[in-house]
């Protein structure tokens, strides 16, 4: 049923494929996301929605393998099936809502998309474009290999900038330095959305602070329904609780407690770890490491 | 034989079984249960019907049970509950059929609900079947959620010729019967599967990965994909923290999630999904959710601790768990509450602050209810704080719904004797409008809204 019908490596350990779904394409829309599974007993992953086909009933989406069950899923070929696709889940991003589409079209916005967020902001950016709306992204990663849909999205807005952290391939710096050197040229956005490692988000919000630029992120957090039963995905906002899955995955990044967040996302870091190790070793790796 | 007691059943040994996960109760032979029956003095005004939330006719399938006719006592059920093998299993006798039953007045009530149990499993064991029937109605009905209350509404309008779909958000249909109660307790393969798949062959269509509110509208399914009616029972999935400080920490989980892990993703089993089982557990509350993440952490090698503001008296679970739970080794801090959770560096638990309670004047509802002895404060060392408070409905469906009510506990508002809500068509039961409740009651939800549902029809 949720058949791969297109298997792209994107760069070392990325890759996107095009996934039938139609129970999440009837009504997805940008910043949302899906959980997907394989294999009988296979775990929960939620990814972000990162383009969508209504007519054919295809999803777009990138994995990035880190543990067992990501490299379980980029193994997957096409013709093969996912054993369940859910959603969407999640909110649509705001300002990828037609009723917002008016006080959307006043701002100045500027994407920060980092590492694996590329994905997701070209989902956001495309819509926009669709809807008239041409807005300024900054793309960046560590290394030029890593780089991924630099066509793409230049196809979607006439302000891309380009960075990698070792200056392999454009702006030599992270996407903060690009964000900040563009205000020093002059240039003023009041709306910026950025989207990738929690700690990139975390320094794109310190800096977006000092500007006074409105910054939303999209909160990668730890889950396993997505529907609101576990509270496993939990964050704190402006001294809230939230659940990542279905009070956002989009925050206000000014209220969100960054540092609470990276701990809670590496929770699972030794057992993912190990799992990882045993798909890969097979059954010789058990115990000895002191992680097992 | 002894009229007053009854026929004691086996279970696996405490020692052992706190180390696995094998079912705790065994079950009656066919011997023992014939001899349980002999019991049942097949009252003129039964009790125990009455005090059956799906009306089963007990003494009915009870003495079948007597006669030997296995086959006929299962029919006699199945008549009126589509799930008996769960029921038999977690259903709270003691206050319900075996709370009234004549027998208890002087000795031991009837083990109807072990006599249930048997019953079942012998029609498992020897692939009889529900009976389907009827000539279609041709009208389409959605059901969401496929726990207790959904597969329920949907086996009864199945078996009277409706068509119904049940979209049901997680991968796997049974509802809390799957992701919440532990294997030990209620098998998932050789049970839930079994009694899920007995629904399916009343012609119910099952669809999975559909979240209602978010892959399809309830206005959607009736306005554009041509269901003439809804029964929503979707649960009480929201789980309940406390607000004290250190509750986002590493090491805190909602019992949901700890249990979801182990029984639906089988962490258990070593399988895909992670688990963090923790060496010294603290479970927070007293029902039964409590009690199965606390029997949970057990068997995961944890050393486990329940703390419960009031006293055993109003512990809320069921008298069976909290009895195997102690006889496994779970141990009980009572008239305890939690005020904070205490963190090492790295953010994860490494404590947890209680302070002693002690139950003050009666209130309002006659419970009494626990006031903090000041000054009574004190620590105890944990890796891990699993917090089973309660849960409440999801807001998902209310809120992309026109038209539907809620109160202010955001249950969905629906008369109780055929689940009809505020918006024409639509009908609901179950947790999503009682909040937290029991499997039974769920059923006994599904039950009236298929009836209610079927009457808008003939309408
Ligand atoms: C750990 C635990 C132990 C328990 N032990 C007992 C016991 O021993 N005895 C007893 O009688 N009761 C027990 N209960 C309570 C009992 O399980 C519930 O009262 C009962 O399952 C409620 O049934 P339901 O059908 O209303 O809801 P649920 O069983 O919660 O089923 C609801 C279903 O709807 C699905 N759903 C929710 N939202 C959507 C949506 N938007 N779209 C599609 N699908 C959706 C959910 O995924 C779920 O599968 C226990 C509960 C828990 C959590
Ligand atoms: S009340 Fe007890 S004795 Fe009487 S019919 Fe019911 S089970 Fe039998
Ligand atoms: S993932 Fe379970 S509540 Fe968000």
């Amino acid at each position: 049923m949720f058949e791969i019908v297109k298997k792209k490596v994107l760069a070392d350990r990325i890759v996107l494929m095009d996934v039938k779904a139609k129970n999440v394409t009837e009504r997805c829309l940008p910043g949302q996301f899906i959980i997907a599974r394989t294999g009988e007993d296979g775990e929960r992953i939620p990814l972000t929605i990162c383009d969508y086909d209504r007519e054919k009933e295809e999803i777009t989406i990138v994995i990035q393998t880190i543990g067992a069950s990501t490299e379980k899923m980029a193994l997957l070929n096409e013709g093969d099936c996912f054993t369940d696709i859910v959603g969407p889940l999640g909110n649509p991003s705001e300002i990828c809502l037609l009723e917002n589409l008016e006080e959307t079209k006043k701002k100045n916005i500027v994407f920060v998309a980092g590492g694996l967020g590329i994905a997701p902001v070209y989902c956001q950016v495309k819509w926009l474009h669709e809807h008239g709306v041409d807005c300024s992204v900054i793309m960046g990663s560590r290394t030029k290999d890593l780089l991924f849909f630099i066509e793409e999205m230049e196809s979607v807005s006439g302000h891309v900038y380009v960075t990698t952290d070792d200056g392999t391939y454009g702006f030599h710096g992270m996407g903060t330095d690009q964000l900040k050197a563009l205000y020093d040229e002059g240039i003023r956005f009041d709306h910026c959305v950025a989207i990738g490692p929690t700690i990139m988000m975390k320094f794109v919000c310190k800096l977006t602070k000092e500007l006074s630029i409105h910054t939303v992120v999209s909160m990668n957090m730890i889950m396993v329904d997505g529907t609101g039963m576990c509270g496993a995905c939990r964050l704190l906002v402006g001294d809230e609780v939230k659940f990542a899955c279905v009070d956002g995955p989009e925050f206000d990044g000014h209220l969100v407690d960054f540092d609470l967040a990276m701990k809670r996302v590496a929770l699972y870091k030794t057992e993912e770890g190990r799992k990882k190790l045993e798909f890969e070793e097979g059954e010789t790796h058990k115990g000895g490491c002191k992680n097992c | 034989m002894d009229m007053l007691k009854r026929v004691p059943i086996s279970e696996q040994d405490p020692k052992e079984r706190a180390k696995n996960f094998e079912e705790v109760c065994l079950g009656y032979t066919e011997d023992e249960a014939v001899a349980e029956a002999s019991r049942c003095l097949n009252c003129k005004n039964p009790r125990c019907v009455s005090g059956c939330p799906v009306s089963i006719n007990i003494p009915a399938f009870i003495q079948e049970v007597k006669n030997r006719d296995f086959e006929k006592a299962y029919e006699i059920i199945s008549l009126s509950s589509a799930l008996p093998a769960v029921c038999g299993r977690v259903c709270p006798q003691e206050t319900q059929c075996e709370g009234v039953c004549v027998r208890g007045v002087k000795g031991e009530p009837v083990a109807i609900g072990k006599l249930e149990r048997f019953v079942a499993d012998f029609a498992m064991k020897n692939g009889i079947e529900p009976k389907v029937s009827a000539e279609k109605k041709g009208h389409k009905v959605a059901v969401i959620g496929a726990g207790p209350a959904g597969l329920t509404c949907a086996g009864d309008l199945a078996r009277n010729g409706y068509d119904v779909t049940i979209f049901e958000a997680l991968h796997k249909a049974g509802g809390v019967l799957v992701y919440g109660i532990p294997e030990f307790r209620l098998p998932k393969e050789r049970v839930v599967a079994v009694e899920v798949e007995n629904v399916k062959k009343l012609g119910v269509k099952i669809e999975t990965d559909v979240v209602v509110g978010r892959s399809v509208t309830i206005d959607d399914l009736m306005e554009k994909k041509g269901f003439e009616a809804v029964f929503i029972g979707s649960g009480a999935g929201l789980p309940r923290f406390m607000g004290i400080p250190g509750e986002q920490a590493n090491g805190v989980f909602s019992a949901n999630e700890y249990l979801t892990r182990s029984n639906l993703m089988k962490a258990y089993a070593d399988k895909d999904t992670p688990i963090k089982p923790g060496k010294k557990v603290v479970v927070v509350g007293g029902g039964n959710v409590a009690m199965d993440s606390a029997r949970t952490a057990l068997r995961l090698g944890a050393d486990v601790t329940v703390v419960y503001r009031r006293s055993m008296k109003e512990l809320p679970a069921r008298v069976e768990e909290v009895h195997h739970a102690k006889e496994e080794g779970v141990k009980f801090d009572l008239l305890t509450n939690p005020v904070e959770i205490l963190t090492g560096e790295d953010g994860s638990v490494c404590g947890i602050r209680v302070i002693r309670m002690e139950l003050g004047e009666p209130d309002a509802s006659g419970r009494r209810s626990p006031v903090e002895i000041k000054g009574s404060e004190f620590e105890m060392e944990c890796d891990t704080v699993i917090m089973a408070l309660g849960t409440s409905p999801n807001p998902l469906i209310s809120r992309t719904t026109n038209g539907l009510e809620t109160n202010k506990r955001g249950c969905i508002v629906a008369e109780e004797e055929f689940g009809k809500t505020s918006k024409d068509g639509v009908f609901a039961g179950g947790d999503a409008v009682t909040g937290a409740a029991t499997v039974i009651l769920a059923m006994g939800a599904g039950k009236a809204a298929a009836k209610g549902i079927m009457d808008y029809f003939e309408k």
